[in-house]
């Protein structure tokens, strides 16, 4: 899983299947430490996390699949927690 | 997941059997402001609706050939939404 921070959102009518209902975030992924690495992701959401959030990212197919509760289905990054606190020692 | 702007399609006649009926279209990949990010990528069609001009959202690896109704083509990006609208904060 990978660090995050939801930077907007993505509105999508015409879809696959699955992305019906889901709201999509387009997060930054930053550091452990906070900073934008400059790379981002669509993710959708699972636990009703918003923009400014950090979040942890899921970007692993078969993962996904396992919580959208689908066998076949072209889902990849998840919105799978949101982040209180980061503690490097 | 990241943003795409489709830029052109491609014909093939001769391809791998498992490929017929797929729909190809070249994906300018884009960062989240929207700006041309890496290289193009030939990428499936999942929505069927795609075509030249418009956002999209694209999926990678193994989940792009789960778009398709025959989820063991041998697709690495696939499209699986057409964008509406992002926002950011």
């Amino acid at each position: 899983m990978k660090i995050g921070r939801v930077a907007g959102t993505v509105v999508s009518t015409i879809s696959a299947p699955i992305f019906n209902g889901r709201k999509l975030l387009l997060c930054d992924i930053v550091t452990p430490q906070g900073e934008p690495t400059g790379d981002y992701t669509i993710a959708a959401d699972t636990i009703d996390a918003g923009v400014g959030d950090t979040v942890l990212i899921l970007d692993e197919g078969s993962s996904a699949r396992q919580i959208v509760g689908q066998t076949v289905a072209p889902i990849r990054a998840m919105v799978v927690g949101i982040v209180d606190e980061i503690d490097i020692g | 997941m990241k943003l795409g702007r489709v830029i052109g399609t491609v014909v093939a006649t001769e391809k791998t059997p498992d490929l017929e009926g797929v729909k190809f279209l070249i994906v300018q990949m884009l960062d989240k402001h929207q700006q041309p990010s890496g290289d193009p990528v030939v990428a499936a069609d999942g929505v069927y609706m795609a075509g030249p001009g418009e956002l999209v959202y694209v999926v990678g690896s193994r989940e792009a050939a789960q778009a398709m109704p025959n989820p063991f083509v041998p697709v690495d990006h696939a499209i699986v939404g057409i964008v509406d609208e992002v926002s950011l904060a």
